[in-house]
């Protein structure tokens, strides 16, 4: 017998709307996340107790009701649960605490989410350079707020993170912003489909006026990035915006070129995936309930395409309702018209994407950087490395990793796979989809003998 | 020299835990990953790379691995993914590991 109908692979807005949209059916639902609590990224945290943290604003406290709907009875939720393999049946395998376990289930739904869009440029390894996203991380779950930092590159993400050190009082010294008015041109032709999604240009442009009011110094048009060490272990940030060459310098500068799907776990399972050209990215093949060509196996969410929050809600809620059908507790009218509202609201939330995929589309010079600029961060790994193993014959990211040992260190090409796949396109190959295998997090060779014991007997 | 952590710290009432970093006794709010507590420490490199380069935490959600850290001899912990304890004996790791966990000199 089976351990689930469902096992669900990620408790952020997708996997908790899922799970309980599969509990509330009569699905018997095992919810998997590596973090100790549910939420994801972004409501990471949000279900524990005792601090508030206003600043963090509504949009965050709106994942309250996720965490708390994965109490219902059905629900088995594991946290701390790194999964490293799915395998056919399916099955899927995952560690906590240096034990594996392989679980078995109807179904699985990928639900992974988003990664930052690693964003290299001279100095990027450096202490002190950071995703904008990690602070955030820190301001849900430590109270430690950014010191005097410098925010650059672009994406709605930076605006919400600028105001919420804002609010917390802890405002950038700096905001730098990579987009300039050649893109934002480009975008406006998206302009009366995004006006679907309404509200979420308003409370964009809110945070545009917060960051205003606060009289944080900004740059538009940015580029030529540089970080080097400067006196006391703070960062020399140098760029040029405005025809002009700048420095400044700070204790952490945070860097963000919006966010793209974490495939690894797609990849492994084997997944057909696809490029996504606007967003800059790879994603799943999936069909309109997510689900994907290996059998027994949906993606929903960010991880699935970026689409934020709301969307993730929607398409996770879309398909529970597809694998209750599947199970035989939904029949297809039933599901059809109990789907009716999610792919509304999917649609909607899906409107502004064109608008913001051009307005903040990542610059040329992070997709493929050139020179000693590091590319793998693992194995330290430079651009020219890359490209003088594309000048050798290298025309895909296997032989890339062969000649230069790009994406062989722990982080499995999560933090250069992309960077090798645009450096590829801009030497003039069709690079493929980059593979991923199991174990797709480090696992002890003793875990895993331990767990072949154990299936033998 | 000690570097001045990057991070300001919210006073609050969150309870402290002892932890040793190198040998040196270092106060963390309970309930921090690792590697938060280093960061709110100080801002020092919290290893130093295979060619030798200061690195610390990067992405803190689990996917980077720039945080790894020796955690009561366990060697190559990611320290964003570990929540500290009272105790807890923590090393920076100056190049990789070797299989036994030893430095790779």
């Amino acid at each position: 017998m089976p351990d689930a109908d469902l096992i669900i692979v990620g408790a952020g807005p997708a996997g908790m709307a899922a799970a309980a949209t599969a509990a509330a059916g009569g699905g018997r639902v095992l919810l998997l996340d590596e973090q100790p609590r549910a939420g994801g990224q972004i409501y990471r945290n949000v279900g524990a107790g005792g601090d508030a943290r206003p600043w963090l604003g509504k949009d965050y406290a709106a994942g309250r009701p996720l965490v708390a709907a994965l109490q219902a009875p059905g629900i088995t939720a594991e946290f701390g649960a790194t999964v490293w393999r799915i395998e056919a049946g399916p099955r899927v395998v995952w560690s906590r605490d240096g034990e594996s376990h392989v679980c078995a289930a109807r179904h699985v739904l990928l639900a992974g989410g988003a990664q930052e869009r690693p964003v290299p440029f001279p100095g990027w390894t450096l202490p002190g350079v950071m995703p904008a996203g990690a602070p955030q991380i820190l301001m849900k779950t430590s109270g430690l707020l950014p010191r005097d930092a410098v925010l650059a590159g672009s994406g709605p993400l930076l605006y919400l993170i600028a105001a919420q050190m804002i609010d917390a009082g802890a405002a950038p010294q700096a905001l730098v912003e990579t987009q300039g008015p050649a893109m934002m041109l480009r975008a406006t032709r998206h302009l009366p489909r995004a006006l679907m999604a309404a509200g979420t240009l308003a409370k964009g442009l809110g945070l545009i006026r917060k960051i205003k009011a606060a009289g944080v110094a900004r740059h538009t048009g940015a580029a030529g990035f540089r970080a080097e060490v400067a006196g006391d272990g703070d960062i020399a940030f140098s760029f040029t915006a405005g025809g002009r060459a700048h420095r400044l310098v700070t204790p952490l500068l945070l860097t963000h070129q919006g966010v793209v799907p974490s495939t690894h776990v797609s990849r492994a399972a084997g997944a057909a995936h696809e490029w996504n050209e606007a967003q800059q990215a790879f994603q799943p093949k999936r069909d309109a309930w997510g689900a994907t060509d290996v059998p027994g196996i949906h993606v929903a969410g960010d991880g699935a395409g970026i689409g934020g929050a709301e969307a993730a809600q929607a398409a996770g809620r879309l398909a529970a309702c597809d694998i209750l059908h599947r199970l035989g507790r939904l029949d297809e009218a039933s599901r059809d018209r109990k789907a009716a509202p999610d792919r509304a609201a999917l649609r909607r939330a899906m409107a502004i994407r064109p608008f913001l995929d051009a307005a903040y589309a990542p610059l040329p010079e992070f997709l493929a950087p050139e020179g000693d600029t590091i590319v793998c961060r693992c194995e330290e790994i430079t651009a020219a490395d890359i490209r003088a193993s594309v000048d050798e014959g290298a025309n895909g990211p296997r032989q890339v990793k062969t000649a230069t040992r790009a994406g062989m260190g722990p982080c499995q090409g999560r933090m250069c796979d992309l960077t090798v796949r645009g450096i590829l396109a801009a030497c003039g190959t069709r690079p493929a989809t980059p593979r991923a295998r199991t174990p797709i997090k480090p696992v002890k060779l003793g875990e895993l003998a331990a767990l072949a014991s154990h299936q033998e007997t | 020299m000690k570097i001045a952590s990057r991070f300001l710290t919210r006073p609050d009432a969150v309870r402290t835990v002892m932890v040793s970093l190198d040998g040196e006794p270092v106060a963390a709010r309970a309930g921090d990953s690792v590697a938060a507590a280093l960061l709110a420490h100080s801002g020092d490199a919290s290893r130093q790379s295979g060619k030798g380069a200061p690195r610390t935490a990067f992405c803190m959600m689990g996917i980077c691995f720039d945080c790894l850290v020796e955690v009561d001899g366990q060697p190559n912990c990611q320290g964003c993914m570990i929540t500290v304890r009272d105790g807890m004996v923590l090393r920076r790791q100056r190049g990789l590991r070797k299989l036994d966990g030893s430095a790779n000199a």
